[in-house]
């Protein structure tokens, strides 16, 4: 069980502001059911820039519904110069604290705010112009900057606590490392890097990578109808197509990356990323 | 510390059991004058040596089985690591493994971590199930192969309480020359069975599932079964399994064994009745509800239900103002940020997965409870669907 503070299980149990502001200047629609989290934010602004009004509707767990909750009743009466610069630690605070699991709640309510303000202003959110470096929950490289430098963020785990990304397949790990390297520059050595990194040429990659195709991963796949080929290697990517019983079911994505990846990684190189082409 | 039980509706069976009182007045004479060591040669100790034997006794009759085909171990997941790395000592030439996609952790977590822990490359096939959670009995046949050391499939799953063919599956492995281990800690005590009828080599058991405490648990080993201890030491439990004894959860379990053997008929009658009457009343009242799992194959007990739009921690923390205890496979209360690898693996929508709820009720349970979980539910269910920015009415 979670240890919520009392204010987190007060506005959990008796939200605030529950529902859609009439009318609203500003409306800021974030996350996805898939996602298991997201939060529709409305806000009043009046002719004095002040917010006059502030509702929500969540989907998600008491952390993500008492963080909307506090967030609406922070924002009433607010400036929106002031309310510019709310962050997920004021949000956080506001709670008496969330658990560190539960931190990408509070950035939630953040990114749902900066997009009704967005949406007033009609400003374009740096946040949707990055890129998607976790395909899973859908956060682009920008909002990872972002997070790692606003919270002093020191490793993937945490960013998979602010952000989500990471905590799905796990595929995308490798390059949130390699941004939390580029953010942070004075980073320690991480102890996460992998432990045996050989070098080789793209070439000597796609030789191992075919020989190990041909051996284990195809006559396996084989049993299920299905088949695989190797399109590309690019770096440590390795993009191949599922073909036959495999290609579109929904347990592809795990075929690939709970058996044809792990095999690449053990018998090839560990640092190899499969994907299949789009 | 004091629990309060009395306004408690306890619908998380498959979690954990409320020791029986008939389970603790058969303990406490272990835990205060019997203190003796079973493997001591007076009489004082001596004595308590045949206390373990009467409990063996009762396990072996629960299960159908002979009393010096019972192992007591300290829990379920003990019993499943034993089971499933004996097997791989006794055949090391053997590199292949087949369980399903729905294990539990003690299975799941063991089977992707065999290659650190042997020390050797070992394939795993992990089968898919149907969206009503059974398997696919095509997919098992061809998945055996000579280079197979054992197939782990759970009796009864712990999230669905769907119930595997595994008498028909260890027949299978057993023509095959295979080991066949199966994870019966949530079937034991709900479903009747007979292994002697069985071509089944190791079954594991839990004691704090069928009302006996935590950390007692049980590897059944097929006479005939080759096997190899997984704690070496002394030679209790006939050299199967070194370790004093821990006597008085031993000793309840043995006195749980015998009470699931007198209720298993009310388990399948009356427990099952209630479920229903659960199921029926959520699924009526409450609009896009949904069922999880094959509903005829299943456990008395157990109802796992998925309401749409709505996430289940969040669910759960309501029914908890109610004191209701039930347990959810949504991403939040499973520690990760995915829902129940068992949901995901049926192919259950993330819309229905993350708001799935799962019942599981016990002889404990009454009618009072049930109405009382039938009549608060579907409230707090539209509470947050009315906060929720994908419900329409
Ligand atoms: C199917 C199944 N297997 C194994 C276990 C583990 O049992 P124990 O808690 O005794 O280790 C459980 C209980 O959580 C279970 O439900
Ligand atoms: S892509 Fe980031 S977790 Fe899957």
């Amino acid at each position: 069980m979670w240890e919520y503070t009392d204010k987190v299980k007060e506005h959990f149990i008796n939200p605030k502001n529950v529902g859609e502001v009439k009318g609203a200047d500003g409306v800021g629609n974030v996350g996805s059911l898939a996602c298991g989290d997201a939060l529709k934010l409305t806000i009043k602004i009046d002719k004095n820039d002040i917010i006059t009004d502030a509702k929500f509707k969540t989907f998600g767990c008491a952390s993500a519904i008492a963080s909307s909750s506090v967030l609406t009743e922070m924002l009433k009466g607010m400036p929106l110069k002031e309310a510019k610069h709310i962050t997920n630690d004021d949000i956080a605070q506001a709670l008496g604290g969330l658990p560190k699991e539960k931190m990408h709640c509070s950035v939630m309510g953040r990114e749902a705010l900066e997009a009704a303000i967005a949406d007033y202003t009609g400003a374009i959110l740096p946040m949707a112009q990055g890129e998607v470096v976790c395909d899973c929950f859908g956060i682009t490289d920008l909002e990872v900057i972002r997070a790692v430098k606003e919270n002093n963020l020191r490793s993937v785990e945490e960013i998979t606590n602010f952000t989500k990304a990471g905590g799905g397949c796990g595929k995308c790990e490798d390059t949130l490392r390699s941004l939390l390297v580029k953010t942070v520059e004075d980073l320690p050595a991480s102890k996460e890097e992998p432990a045996k990194q050989k070098r080789m040429t793209t070439l000597q990659k796609i030789k191992k990578i075919e020989e190990v195709l041909e051996r284990e991963i195809k006559p396996t796949l084989k049993k299920d109808g299905g088949s695989i080929e190797l399109i590309d290697v690019d770096g440590d990517f390795v993009t191949v197509s599922l073909r036959g019983a495999c290609s579109g079911c929904h347990s592809s994505q795990t075929t690939l990356k709970e058996y044809v990846e792990k095999k690449l990684r053990e018998q090839v190189l560990d640092t190899l990323i499969v994907e299949e082409e789009k | 510390m004091q629990c309060n039980t009395d306004n408690v509706v306890y619908m998380d069976n498959n979690a954990t059991t409320r020791i029986a009182p008939e389970v603790v007045d058969a303990m406490m004479p272990f835990l205060t004058d019997c203190y003796g060591n079973p493997s001591s040669m007076h009489t004082f100790g001596g004595q308590v040596g045949h206390a373990i034997e009467q409990a063996r006794s009762s396990v072996a009759n629960l299960l159908g089985a002979d009393a010096n085909e019972i192992v007591f171990t300290s829990c379920g997941t003990e019993s499943d690591s034993t089971a499933i790395l004996s097997a791989l000592q006794t055949y090391p030439e053997k590199r292949h493994i087949v369980t399903t996609r729905v294990e539990h952790p003690a299975v799941k977590s063991l089977c992707e971590n065999l290659d650190n822990l042997t020390g050797h490359k070992h394939r795993v096939t992990w089968l898919k199930v149907e969206a009503d959670g059974t398997l696919d009995m095509e997919q098992y046949k061809e998945s055996l192969s000579d280079d197979t050391a054992i197939v782990s499939v759970m009796w009864a799953n712990n999230e669905t309480g769907v119930i595997f063919p595994v008498k028909e599956m260890a027949q299978i492995a057993k023509e095959r020359g295979i080991l066949f281990h199966t994870d019966g800690v949530q079937a034991v005590g709900k479903i009747p069975m007979n292994l002697r009828d069985t071509k089944i080599d190791f079954l594991s058991m839990s004691g704090h599932k069928l009302h006996a405490p935590k950390g007692v648990g049980v590897l059944y080993v097929a006479k005939g079964t080759p096997f190899i201890p997984f704690l070496n030491g002394g030679h209790q439990e006939h050299g199967r399994r070194g370790g004093t004894e821990n006597v008085a959860s031993i000793v309840g379990l043995g006195t749980a064994c015998d009470l699931a053997a007198a209720n298993m008929e009310e388990e399948n009658t009356r427990v099952r009745a209630l479920r229903d009457k659960l199921e029926q009343g959520l699924l009526s009242s409450v609009p896009k509800s949904l069922l999880n799992g094959n509903k005829e194959n299943r456990l008395p007990n157990t109802s796992n239900i998925s309401f749409e739009y709505v996430e289940g921690e969040a669910i759960l923390l309501h029914m908890n103002q109610y004191n209701i205890c039930a347990s959810s496979g949504s991403a939040c209360t499973s520690g990760s940020l995915e829902p129940s690898h068992v949901l995901r693996a049926m192919g259950v929508p993330f819309t229905a997965a993350h708001g799935s709820i799962r019942f599981s009720l016990s002889t404990y349970n009454t009618e009072e409870d049930v109405d009382f979980v039938v009549e608060k539910m579907p409230a707090i269910i539209a509470n947050l669907r009315e906060m929720s920015p994908f419900w329409e009415e």
